[in-house]
């Protein structure tokens, strides 16, 4: 390049390649029939006793095959790749629907068992086999839920408040960052700091409810905060300037004009919080352990809950093991009725009281 | 009133500075930067209470570990396996998030944007141990017979020596499940950035005569790239962390590492041997798996200090342009 | 090269809402045709249609005619991804990729459409399109820094080079130095002058100043009334559309009387 210092003159100048406007172009129904004729043909080997996995994945590729070839022909190679990534890209989503749907149909289809009322109303004391139910479990899920809800709510949105409203300089950077790692903090090694925390004052082998609302806090404060920050920014500072200068202290604006507006964010950033937490095992495998009886008091003793119940009965079944195995995915299943309640719920209220300001 | 808004007005400085704060203020002020310090601390209490409950483990002597090759042969393995598990599912989600990224953003009727990433957004909120369950009982069957393939066909790769397992409880199965779980979570991440990719990049693009997929390799990748970095690590940071569904995925047999993915005897990874070790563990035994839980910790959290940096250094990025 | 664009009855909708309606004029080759009017009449609309970028959009569309020269630009078989290879485009805000190098922007063009081009005929490309951009001299000795290191004005030109290097018939322009100051936008304004030796070049500009300064034609266009679609109302060489106009609107606007 740097050798180029003459100026070109105009003989010399390489031609840029005279690109017609009009060009051959596939058939507007051309991309349409292709895929009919990959997802025929897919059935057809279905119906041939294929696996449905491959056949899905031998249409996929069968259609993008066929579209690229025919479009390179008559379109051109650029046209051509264009075709093949939007095939791709589309397969992808599709893809990864499957195991969603696959999961669901499942869960349901094997919850549905033991959806009847001794599930919901009887405890596991006593039983060997058939029977049982999860009573005690769904308690212990909401405490423990409960309590942890209730430690980090008011940590994680002061926490926000001060980030937004007060936070200035190194205090408030750290925060931040380290609110984003902890978000990363395994959901296991949070089970093993709350063991670590109770043990130095309970001893070894300690197992009680309130553990696992800790190690359940651990996860569930991040989520907190990071929700109530958006929303508290969302808030327009015309609105605190406006309090300003009505003279309200700086602590009545955050209470009365701040956190109001801000309120159905922050209601459906804990929601989520909730369902995140909810469902998790590992902790509570570690911290709260696992009883067979109604235990509803959080300081003393192992509890039962839906994640963890739902793990030993499979894991360790009976004999014959169905009973077992039913139950744990009846409780599979009210656990993922839960969460997606809970995320329903959050969708609901961010969907109806979200503030006007947003554009 | 963070990097970015508004200085507050002199005025209004001079008196919270000159005058004294009503004890509403203080109060108020204080208890939400006590809950900022509190959180510092818990992390800080997490490493400590770790630390401390770990601490027998590395004084006892080698017998006393199981295994009886000390502490470190123990941890060594589970950790080579935490690694491999991930990685794998890393190198599954990673390019299927993009695509998937994509056809949201750029690819689906805007319209449908929001909804379609709510479903995706759908596989993140199923608790893992629901995926343990499906893992093991629908996804492990399905693949016992492409992995009798593989053994046969591609044995002279390491990861397909075989003999392949007849249950399907393998390492690619344990993947497989973690690159599901992961994928939403590097999904987000990639999505948010894609939709911020600035419109008068895209159109320069477009106005150059680009098809969509050139439009999109000339802008929407590049702006998109360090995110999808930093949602990979995420991502990574979450597969090395994932506990119940390998738990209960992964048939667990061997104490040494292999790269063989499709056999049967396969050594756990830290947070699953955990898991099935813990309930009934008692005296070193327990500092031991504290001990392997630290080791859990401090590498997720390198990962995930790595991949924020990466994301924030992008948020500046895109904030001078 | 430049080739002469004939609109005829153009109407362009936004899904069923017209934008801009019933739309007829000639733009000659090698000659600036500026666009003027008040906001939201429909000028960049209008702008957009010339290289099918307004389809974008979805659900807009255009009913009617653009020719260039024999060939029209919403006819069967037309792709679109050729149409803006023929007419560049250069936006109201410089918008240089900013991951790419100065040479590697003003390449890019060259790049989709040329894949197996020599090293050596690129860098003439480069080099001579930064030339007719006048920012050759500026950039020489960092063709391989970001271009988003250059300043607003220099962006500007980068943005034209790039556009230009694909050689286009016609050069549309989006109010291109609304984000410059005065010293730039001269600059941008004697390159104006210049490159439609070579070039049918479109301008919309809120400017009316420059439209007098580097126009050959001006045409004008307004709503209709309050909730009508936006119409030309009139086009004609810039020294009558400026002196003596054929149209009172038109002569309140340039006069400053409207709104």
């Amino acid at each position: 390049m740097t050798s180029l210092t003459k100026t070109p003159t105009p003989q010399d100048l390489p031609a840029v390649s005279d690109v017609p406007l009009t060009h051959g172009s596939l058939p507007r129904r051309a991309a349409p029939l292709t895929l009919l004729g990959s997802v025929l043909a897919g059935l057809l080997l279905f119906v041939l006793d294929w696996s449905p996995a491959w056949c899905a994945l031998l249409a996929a590729a069968g259609y993008t095959l066929t579209v690229y070839l025919w479009s390179r022909r008559v379109e051109g190679s650029r046209k051509a790749t264009d075709r093949v990534v939007t095939a791709i890209v589309t397969s992808a989503f599709l893809l990864a629907l499957l195991p969603l749907v696959s999961v669901l149909i499942t869960v349901v289809g094997k919850g549905l068992a033991r959806f009847d009322a001794t599930f919901f109303t009887n405890s596991m004391r006593g039983v060997v086999g058939e029977g049982g139910g999860v009573h005690h479990a769904i308690m212990g899920t909401l405490i423990i839920t409960g309590l942890a809800a209730l430690i980090s709510v008011p940590v994680g949105i002061l926490t926000a408040i001060y980030l937004v409203e007060y936070g200035r300089g190194r205090l408030a950077r750290y925060i931040t960052f380290f609110v984003d790692v902890m978000t990363g903090i395994p959901s296991i090694v949070a089970g093993l700091f709350a063991y670590a925390l109770f043990e130095l004052f309970y001893g070894p082998g300690v197992r009680m409810g309130i553990m696992g609302a800790v190690a359940l806090s651990v996860l569930m404060i991040p989520i907190v905060v990071r929700a109530t920050e958006e929303m508290l920014k969302l808030v327009p500072n015309e609105l605190r300037e406006a309090a300003f200068a009505l003279a309200v202290p700086k602590w009545l604006t955050i209470l009365k004009v701040v956190l109001p507006t801000a309120l159905a964010g922050i209601a459906t950033g804990v929601t989520l919080a909730i369902a995140r937490v909810i469902g998790e095992t590992a902790p509570l495998l570690i911290a709260v352990g696992i009883t067979t009886g109604d235990n509803f008091d959080p300081f003393d003793g192992r509890m039962a809950t839906l994640s963890v119940f739902s793990y030993y009965e499979y894991v360790s079944p009976g004999v014959p093991p169905e009973p077992s195995l039913d139950r744990a995915w009846s409780a599979a299943f009210l656990l993922i009725i839960i969460v997606m309640a809970l995320n329903l719920v959050a969708r609901l209220v961010s969907r109806l009281f979200a503030p006007k300001t947003r554009a | 009133m963070r990097k970015g808004q508004t200085v507050p007005p002199t005025s209004e400085r001079t008196r919270t500075r000159g005058a004294p704060l009503s004890l509403g203020d203080r109060l108020f002020a204080g208890s939400a930067t006590g809950a900022g310090v509190l959180i510092l601390l818990v992390l800080a209490g997490v490493a400590a209470f770790l630390v401390a409950e770990a601490w027998p483990a590395l004084t006892a002597s080698e017998d006393e570990i199981p295994g009886g090759e000390g502490l470190v042969l123990y941890i060594w393995p589970l950790l080579l396996g935490t690694l491999l598990s991930a990685t794998l599912a890393l190198l599954m989600a990673a390019p299927l998030a993009v695509a998937i990224a994509l056809f949201v953003t750029h690819y689906a009727p805007r319209r449908l944007a929001a909804p379609l990433g709510y479903i995706i957004d759908l596989l993140a909120a199923v608790p893992s141990i629901i995926y343990g369950l499906w893992g093991f009982s629908v996804l492990a069957p399905q693949t016992v017979s492409p992995s009798g393939w593989l053994a046969e066909n591609l044995g002279w790769i390491p990861f397909f020596a075989g003999p392949a397992s007849s249950t399907g409880r393998t390492m690619l199965t344990a993947a497989i499940v973690l690159a599901v779980m992961i994928l939403p979570i590097i999904t987000a991440v990639i999505r948010e950035a894609f939709l911020q990719t600035p419109r008068l990049h895209e159109e320069a693009s477009w106005a150059l005569g680009a098809t969509r997929w050139e439009m999109i390799r000339l802008s929407v990748l590049p702006f998109g790239r360090s995110s999808m970095i930093g949602g990979s690590m995420l991502g990574l940071g979450r597969a090395l962390g994932e506990t119940m569904a390998v738990a209960i995925v992964l048939s667990v047999s061997a104490d040494a590492f292999s790269f063989n993915l499709i056999s049967s005897s396969n050594v756990a990874t830290i947070a699953a041997n955990i898991a099935l070790k813990f309930p009934e563990s008692s005296g070193v035994a327990v500092n031991v798996l504290i001990a392997s839980g630290l080791v859990l910790f401090v590498v997720t959290l390198l990962v995930n200090m790595g991949a924020r940096a990466v994301i924030n250094r992008r948020r500046e990025f895109s904030g001078a342009n | 090269m430049a080739k002469r664009l004939d609109v005829s009855d153009l109407d362009i909708y936004y899904d069923k809402f017209l934008a801009v309606q019933g739309v007829s004029m000639t733009i000659e080759p090698r000659s600036v045709t500026a666009l003027i009017g008040p906001s939201g009449c429909g000028k960049s609309t209008f702008l957009r249609t010339l290289n099918r970028m307004h389809e974008l959009v979805p659900n807009a569309r255009v009913e009617g005619k653009v020719m260039m020269d024999e060939e029209d630009l919403y006819g069967p078989n037309v792709d679109p991804v050729r149409v803006r290879r023929h007419v560049g485009m250069v936006f109201q805000r410089p918008n240089p990729f900013p991951t790419m190098s100065v040479y590697d922007n003003v390449a890019a063009g060259l790049k989709l459409n040329n894949k197996r081009m020599k090293r050596s005929d690129m860098d003439e490309l480069v080099e001579r399109s930064l030339r007719s951009a006048n920012l050759w001299d500026e950039v020489k000795d960092r063709l391989n820094r970001p271009g988003s290191g250059l300043s607003g004005g220099q962006q500007q030109r980068l943005c034209i080079a790039r556009a230009i290097a694909v050689q286009p018939d016609v050069l549309l322009m989006d109010e291109p130095c609304s984000a410059l100051d005065p010293i730039s936008t001269g600059a941008i304004e004697d390159l104006i002058v210049e490159l439609k030796r070579d070039y049918t070049i479109v301008i919309v500009t809120h400017n009316m100043q420059q439209a007098q300064r580097i126009s050959d034609t001006t045409g004008f266009f307004n709503l209709k009334a309050i909730g009508e679609p936006g119409a030309l109302v009139e086009i004609d060489a810039t020294t009558k559309i400026f002196t003596n106009p054929g149209n009172t609107a038109t002569e309140d606007y340039v006069s400053g009387r409207f709104g």
